[in-house]
């Protein structure tokens, strides 16, 4: 753990009295411009860097930015921008910053946003907009961006008075960073940014409509406390509230105490050692057999910090349909809203976890178990040990010397040993995201960077940067695909300006291979429109933006291909000739049920 | 089953479309939505009613009470309410059928508020079915033009709808174990606050 870079926890839950909630300190001597304002506001935040585009509506912003001391990193898209904003965000638990202009610069953020939002990602997004008189008139590069963020942001803000500016941050950062988190975005028309006003921000806020929920109903958890002691076959399912809160502690300790095995949403992995015995790997679509038959099978399902997505659940009915459900989750409209729930636990992880614990501890609950559920759990650990066991995620080897045909989970089984485990890998989205998510052994929290909700192609190289930029002493690695990296190819130039050594393995099998896969079997293999040949060559697009390019095509170079990538400083773009036709298994076909997989025997 | 929601929200710009959009892009069917200022003029207040099973509702609500500009979503379907809706009705009246009119206007209680040469305008106060009575009744007379406000609504005796999210003792419904959804079926209120950590103020939270 000790590698995991200092998590910024600010999201307390404060209460006040809303008449004394605005303590501002009026200073006559801090008449500034809107513009600076705005940098003040992020210095009162802690801001270090911000991501961002200029152009006209933010010249203003962008001409304080110049002397300001903030760092700025030029990204070379909005899109890229607001994504380098999220994986920083996700990477260091901070919130991240992105700036766009009005118009096309402020609609280019929106895919980012919307990604931000689906995985509860604290953004603050700041977009340009024409000055107020020219407001409503079509002007040029105006859109109307509060309207269409409206339903992919926790909250949004247009500012049209001066005065409100400095408050109007102040909520915007304690809105993305309490509670639930998500994106927020404050749209600035240009005249605000150019007038002057005495600047005053405020120490705190506190909003009539939004209170952060920390804690909930203790008889709740004392009841899932019971439940869990009376359990035969308990799954602790985990997901990415659990990175939000920062439990992951509490997490292992409450496997440890409890002998509970681990399942985990694509957002959970990292926060339980994948090594551990009583890990048994990803759960839903593309997840283990051990994971999926544990669910399946399970008489007590622990929810904690998931949204039981499509993905997850298979088809709804025969999820988890023996098993009580509890669900530990902050967002009361998380319960019930995709599964039943039998005790719903509501509050922060922070407060449920550890009040789970306190119950745990008790004499009254420890007296029926022992530590790791020696004993009571010892025919259900057992079960599921087999089942891992038996049925592994598997693949079959490939003639190392054969062309174009490495298995893409021996590259990250590959990836996984060059780095020892320990590096930030990113993803984008596709085969090369759930291989990624099998075959690498997650081991840390905050160090499995993808999108899981909105599922973006081409989320990943900024991301990545991102998260680089949080974390500059560590390996980052991006796990992307010759479909996903041409989405945002552009930011290698970004990377390259930036001297960040992100190592990028592109997955190339000149196909859109999870379209292709899903074309095969549920479409009589008629590749329609998902075939890449005649692809670009990433070596050359790597060197022609700056960043070194490697191209390996037989398995046998694997190892030296990625040892060279490590040994190289700045960005490297490897391009790894895969198996074309590879499939990610096993699979669960969309809307099934969880107990019926598709190839998860052991291959040959 | 049809559910009446008693919203409060902050009178701001866009709260509106915050609302409206949040029941479009769900999928619930607003079937009428009345707002006007309440007595703290920075307050609005929504009467919203709305089709749909308890779990609908309770996802109604919930997504509600997520909105930053909403206050206090109370589901008052169940508790004593008067509701009153509003309606504007111009209805044709020959100078032989007026005195008709006029008649049953009175039955209803209603008033009327314009008379020209061949029609009249009645405005009339009630309950939903009510003006729908009327409206059959005056079919006959040949309705030109209809109004509707949509409903607003008050629970009776001294029970208020308060105005801070969070504060209410029957908001915590929501936390209580052994529910379905995580609330339990409407009681004699069913407001959807959730109970604020008085234990936590000023704790310092580590990961």
């Amino acid at each position: 753990m000790s590698a995991v870079p200092e998590v910024n926890v600010r999201s307390g839950v404060e209460e006040r009295d809303p008449a004394t909630v605005c303590q501002e300190v009026p200073n006559p001597s801090t008449r500034m411009t809107g513009a600076q304002m705005v940098i003040e506001a992020l210095k009162a935040e802690g801001v270090e860097v911000v991501f961002g585009y200029p152009g006209g509506a933010v010249l203003p912003l962008y001409d304080a930015l110049y002397d300001s001391g903030l760092r700025h990193i030029l990204t070379r898209h909005e899109a890229g921008a607001a994504h380098a904003a999220d994986g920083y965000a996700r990477a260091t638990g901070r919130v991240g910053v992105c700036i766009a202009t009005s118009g096309p610069g402020a609609t280019n953020l929106v895919t980012g946003i919307a990604n931000a939002y689906m995985d509860s990602v604290p953004v603050v997004a700041f977009t340009g907009q024409v000055a107020l008189p020219l407001l409503g008139r079509d002007s040029f590069q105006e859109v109307d961006i509060t309207g269409i963020t409206l339903p992919i942001t926790k909250h949004n803000f247009i500012v049209k008075d001066l005065q409100r500016l400095p408050r109007t941050i102040k909520e915007a950062f304690y809105i993305a960073r309490t509670g639930r988190p998500g994106p927020v975005l404050i749209d600035i028309p240009k005249d605000i940014t150019q007038t002057e006003g005495y600047y005053r921000y405020p120490k705190e806020v506190s909003l009539r409509g939004y209170r952060p929920i920390f804690e909930g109903s203790i008889e709740a958890v004392e009841q899932a406390a019971e439940e869990i002691v009376r359990a035969r076959r308990p799954v602790l399912f985990i997901g990415g509230g659990v990175t939000i809160s920062n439990t992951w502690n509490s997490i292992r300790e409450i496997v440890e105490l409890t002998g509970i095995p681990v399942v985990s949403s694509l957002m959970g992995l990292g926060n339980f050692p994948g090594d551990d015995p009583l890990f048994l790997g990803m759960v839903g679509m593309h997840g283990t057999y051990a994971a999926n038959m544990a669910v399946s099978e399970c008489d007590l399902l622990l929810g904690i910090g998931v949204r039981f997505d499509d993905r997850v659940t298979g088809k709804i009915d025969e999820f988890a349909p023996n098993a009580k459900i509890i669900h530990f989750d902050i967002d009361p409209a998380e319960i019930g809203k995709n599964v039943r729930v039998d005790v719903p636990v509501v509050g922060d992880l922070r407060w449920s976890l550890s009040a789970l614990l306190e119950c745990l501890k008790d004499d009254d609950f420890v007296a029926c178990d022992h530590r790791r559920g020696r004993g009571r759990l010892d025919e259900w650990q057992e079960t599921v040990t087999r089942w891992k066991t038996e049925r592994p995620l598997t693949y079959r080897q490939s003639d190392p010397d054969a062309e174009c045909s490495i298995k893409p989970q021996y590259v990250i089984e590959e990836i996984y040993r060059v780095t020892d485990g320990n590096a930030v890998v990113v993803t984008d989205v596709g085969q090369h995201q759930m291989w990624a998510a099998q075959y690498y052994t997650h081991k840390r929290p905050r160090s499995f960077i993808t999108s899981g909700g909105l599922g973006t192609m081409g989320y990943g190289l900024p991301a990545a940067i991102g998260a680089q930029v949080g974390r500059p002493g560590e390996v980052v690695f991006l796990v992307s695909g010759d479909g996903s990296l041409l989405m945002n190819c552009q930011e290698l130039v970004t990377a390259s300006e930036q001297r960040l050594p992100v190592k990028i393995a592109v997955f190339n099998n000149m196909y859109l291979g999870m379209v292709r896969q899903w074309q095969e079997f549920f479409f009589g293999k008629r590749y329609s429109h998902s075939c890449l040949n005649g692809s670009a060559d990433y070596v050359k697009l790597a060197e022609a933006l700056g960043c070194n390019g490697l191209r390996v095509t037989k398995a046998r170079d694997v190892r030296a291909g990625l040892e060279r990538a490590m040994s190289l400083n700045g960005p490297v773009v490897i391009d790894f000739r895969i198996c074309p036709e590879e499939n990610v298994l096993p699979m669960v076909p969309a809307g099934g049920s969880l107990a019926k997989m598709m190839g998860c025997f052991p291959e040959g | 089953m049809r559910h009446t929601l008693a919203v409060l929200v902050e009178n701001s710009p866009g709260v509106l479309a915050r609302v409206a959009g949040l029941f479009s892009r769900r999928g619930y069917n607003i079937e009428s939505l009345a707002v006007g200022v309440t007595q703290d003029p920075r307050i609005s207040r929504m009467t919203i009613v709305v089709e749909g099973d308890d779990r609908i509702i309770e996802q109604v609500s919930k997504q509600l009470n997520k909105l930053i500009n909403v206050i206090k979503v109370s589901d008052i379907t169940s508790d004593p309410y008067v509701g009153r809706e509003l309606s504007l009705v111009k209805v044709h009246a020959e100078p032989a059928t007026r005195p008709h009119i006029m008649q049953i206007i009175d039955v209803f209680r209603a008033k009327v508020v314009d008379v020209g040469k061949r029609s009249i305008i009645v405005e009339i106060t009630g309950d939903e079915e009510k003006i729908d009575a009327f409206l059959e009744i005056m079919r006959e007379f040949g309705i030109k033009e209809v109004v509707r406000t949509g409903k607003i609504a008050m629970v009776r005796g001294s029970k208020i709808i308060k105005c801070e999210k969070g504060d209410s003792e029957d908001g915590e419904d929501l936390l209580r174990p052994g529910c379905k959804f995580g609330l339990t079926p409407v009681k004699a209120s069913s407001g959807v606050g959730i109970r604020q950590s008085r234990a936590c103020t000023g704790a310092k939270l580590e990961g």
